[in-house]
């Protein structure tokens, strides 16, 4: 019922297809692009895929466990992984710097490379400023790609500024090297230093004295110096920006957004599609993570707290004979189907807590049932603490039960106003798990749910 | 609390927000705030459901109490541009070098400028005075970048002193540092109960102290209510079934014999309590790493209606109860 109007993202396909050669998780940061895209490179490779992950920043427990602690930029076959079907799962961790380094050694001789390498405003630059670990990551994907030697890449995203650096960066580089910003910082040296100077217009004379004046001699002098020793290899950046720009284009590239089910990840899944669609880029679909499911969906938020209410009045006055409207009250709240009572629970936006009474500000608002049994505690008799544990642990349960409704409604709002908005984007929805994802088996299981595409039980 | 508020944390676990409410704080009677964001976002619009911030100091709340919220998104190209002219009288030179794309390269691609230019800014707002000499602004909370950056942005001083050894940027670098070393700044970390926030926020404390940088509070966000408590935890466990079933029923949740509604809804919240008491048993590990690193802790709740002004209102009251003001 989730994706009722929505198409299904069917990821096995999407994986199987020997076409797909690239796959890239992007989205904002914190939404789950590192472990989407570890779980989706383990899936593959149980299938039956040769695949290599490229992860960035992964978290430290995720990346142990598949053997890529060690930042040497290299991709390591991860071990402990079903290859029955004939795959193999490769990792590695982006080193930024290092793949920096690497080019600059690749592309230059001996002492132009140390002279680039030790330069200042270089060291400064590749230990990352804006944009440089996107570009990074780019150039390591192209890189990977052309060595052939895996079925599939998939690709983690960095927790960008803002939405979608890495497609940004090599344009960026590029205008940056296309501008004339570079040959008036270039003329100097290509006219043999400070001598040339005088060779050069007025303008661009006016405009190195600006610059001199705003970075201070030395670091204009330091840029001069790393753009004249970096440029023979300006030409090769440029064509290999633009190389992997296409690559992201092509027919066997996919892309995943990845977003939570909160209203601002979801904003931003939006704007991310729809750059994708203005950059030509191929997106296959969005990957909501972190969505809640309940197996008791049937009992709506309001019955749950009614419930609950009438076990608070039983245990404040033990002796009391419970009536008989709580039974009245199922009788009553009935014929409502789980979505539409879900729907009506969190709509009720005057009551922000699910506190036992809406009309009142209770004091204890925080924490209801642990306030509840302070209170309880100096009266009781030995014998009635087992049946009054119960009743509060069944007032507890139901509180939980209908937090969880009110969760679940608000999700589905989210989700229900992205898709109005882009009914052409097919999705896949993974539970959250109640812990973190740090090991190969939850991968498997977040793997399980981005393939089964609908959403978590009791959610539909 | 010190004049300069910076707020960092990882992505997404509430820095705007946090520095939105703790502006919102200290503006108590007859105090003004200045809220300033340096990433270019216009996350302080949106939360305060306002249209896009120019790059002008402007008032945009009034804080319970009466006191005024000042707003501010700082554009590294115009604060440049601005700089430029302010200094040098180049307004023009300045229009030229953007379209020789200089100024894109300054505050896009060269290192440390952007930084210099951001912290500048908000550094500047600290020390300005009026006419009398009174502080414009009692207190600036900067909306910073996050953890995993926040040491390099704010310690521009080391980066651009190996580089820009003399002129305007240097100069311009050392005034920053006076203030952002001093007491008069402090940086807080926001965070969430959970594994990677919380290993961020204790690495960038390290980084923070090794650098000599001021570290403030630790604000936990997103603090979920506690809903069963350890004995109810416990007794989830080893309850029997046909025993829980008979209270929901007794609740009213209908039949607890085998296929009424009350004994079918066992299982599934039982699975719930089981989902909580795993999330419950993290929180307390988390809670209890935070607690070594011997700072103040706040915490804030989890608004589950999310955010809106109401909401932000409601976390700064909450900050203030807890002794920030
Ligand atoms: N479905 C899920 N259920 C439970 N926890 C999850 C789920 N998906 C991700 N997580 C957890 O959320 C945290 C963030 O995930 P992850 O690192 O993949 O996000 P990211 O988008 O790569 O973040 P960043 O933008 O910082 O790179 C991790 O601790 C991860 O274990
Ligand atoms: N206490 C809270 N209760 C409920 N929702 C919250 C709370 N604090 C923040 N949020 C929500 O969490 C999301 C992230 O918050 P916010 O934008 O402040 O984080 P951020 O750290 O500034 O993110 P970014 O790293 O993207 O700048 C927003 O949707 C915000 O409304
Ligand atoms: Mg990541
Ligand atoms: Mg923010």
């Amino acid at each position: 019922m989730t994706l009722d109007a929505v198409r299904t993202l069917d990821v096995d396909p999407l994986l199987d297809d020997p076409k797909t050669r690239i796959v890239v998780c992007c989205g904002s940061g914190g939404v789950g692009k590192t472990t989407t895209a570890a779980a989706l490179g383990l899936r593959a490779a149980e299938r039956g895929r040769k695949v290599v992950v490229l992860t960035i920043d992964p978290a430290r427990r995720l990346a142990q466990s598949m053997g890529i602690d060690s930042l040497d930029n290299t991709p390591r076959q991860v071990k402990g992984i079903d290859e029955s079907a004939g795959g193999e799962l490769h990792a590695m961790m982006l080193d930024m710097k290092r793949t920096f380094d690497e080019i600059v050694e690749a592309h230059a001789n001996g002492d132009r490379a140390r002279q680039i390498l030790e330069n200042p405003f270089y060291q400064s630059l590749s230990a990352g400023f804006a944009g440089t670990q996107e570009y990074m990551a780019m150039e390591k994907l192209g890189q990977l790609r052309s060595r052939d030697q895996w079925d599939l890449i998939v690709v983690d995203t960095p927790p960008s500024r803002s939405a979608l650096d890495f497609l940004d960066a090599p344009k960026r580089l590029g205008s940056f090297l296309d501008g004339k910003l570079i040959r008036v910082l270039m003329a100097p040296a290509k006219m043999g230093g400070r001598a040339g100077m005088k060779f050069l217009n007025v303008g661009m004379s006016m405009m190195t004295g600006a610059l001199g004046k705003l970075l201070g001699g030395q670091l204009l002098q330091d840029v001069q110096t790393f753009v004249a020793a970096m440029d023979t290899m300006f030409g090769g950046f440029r064509t290999r920006a633009d190389a992997t720009y296409r690559l992201l284009q092509a027919p066997g590239t996919a892309f995943l957004v990845v977003a939570a089910p909160e209203r601002d990840a979801l904003r931003e899944a939006a704007y991310f599609v729809e750059r994708l669609a203005a950059e030509d880029m191929p997106l296959a679909g969005l990957v909501l993570n972190r969505v809640h499911g309940s197996g008791a969906a049937r009992l709506s938020a309001e019955r749950a707290l009614a419930a609950a209410e009438n076990l608070d009045a039983e245990n404040l006055d033990e002796s009391r004979i419970v009536d008989q409207d709580g039974g009245k009250a199922g009788v009553r709240n009935s014929p409502e189907t789980p979505a539409d009572s879900a729907k009506s629970a969190a709509s009720d936006r005057s009551s922000h807590n699910p506190g036992p009474s809406a009309g009142s500000e209770s004091p204890d608002e925080g924490s209801p049932a642990s306030d509840r049994t302070d209170g309880n505690d100096g009266t009781n008799r030995p014998a009635e603490q087992p049946a009054e544990q119960l009743t509060t642990l069944t007032g507890g349960l139901l509180r939980l039960h209908a937090e969880r409704m009110q969760l679940l409604a608000r999700e589905q709002r989210t989700r229900d106003r992205f898709t109005a908005l882009h009914p052409e984007v097919a999705v896949t929805e993974v539970a959250a798990l109640p812990g973190d994802v740090h090991d190969i088996a939850g991968l498997r299981a977040i793997g399980d749910r981005l393939a089964a595409g609908e959403g978590p039980t009791g959610a539909a | 609390m010190s004049r300069l508020q910076v707020v960092s944390g990882k992505g997404g676990t509430g820095k705007t927000t946090v520095a939105a409410a703790l502006a919102l704080a200290l503006a108590t009677e007859g105090k003004r705030t200045l809220l300033v964001e340096v990433e270019g976002r216009q996350g302080i619009a949106q939360l305060f459901e306002t249209e896009a911030l120019p790059y002008e100091e402007r008032k945009i709340a009034v804080a319970p109490g009466g006191g005024e919220v000042y707003a501010l998104a700082i554009d590294p190209e115009l604060a440049l541009l601005d700089y430029l002219q302010m200094f040098y009288k180049m307004g023009g030179a300045g229009r030229a070098l953007k379209k020789l794309g200089a100024i894109d390269f300054a505050t896009t691609i060269a290192p440390g400028l952007r930084d210099v230019l951001l912290t500048g800014k908000a550094c500047e707002a600290v020390r300005r005075k009026d006419k009398r000499g009174r502080f414009v602004y009692d207190y600036v909370v900067m909306d910073a970048p996050p953890t995993g950056r926040i040491t390099r942005f704010l310690n521009v001083n080391d980066e651009v002193a190996g580089l820009a050894k003399i002129g305007p940027i240097h100069n311009q670098a050392q005034a920053v540092m006076r203030v952002i070393k001093s007491p008069e700044t402090e940086v807080h970390l926001v965070t969430l109960l959970e594994e990677m926030p919380v290993q961020e926020t204790a690495d960038g404390i390290g980084e923070l102290r090794a650098a000599q940088l001021p570290v403030g509070r630790i604000m936990v966000n997103m603090v979920r209510p506690a809903l069963l408590d350890e004995a109810s935890l416990e007794l989830a466990q080893s309850v029997p079934r046909t025993a829980l079933a008979k209270t929901l029923s007794s609740a009213g949740l209908g039949g607890a014999r085998r296929g009424g509604l009350a004994e079918r809804l066992v299982g599934p919240l039982l699975e719930q309590a089981e989902e909580y008491a795993e999330r419950y048993a993290l929180e307390r590990d988390q809670r209890a790493v935070l607690a070594e690193l011997g700072l103040p802790l706040h915490e804030l709740p989890l608004l589950t209606e999310g955010m809106d002004l109401a909401g932000l209102y409601r976390l700064s009251t909450e900050l203030r109860k807890q002794g920030i003001s």
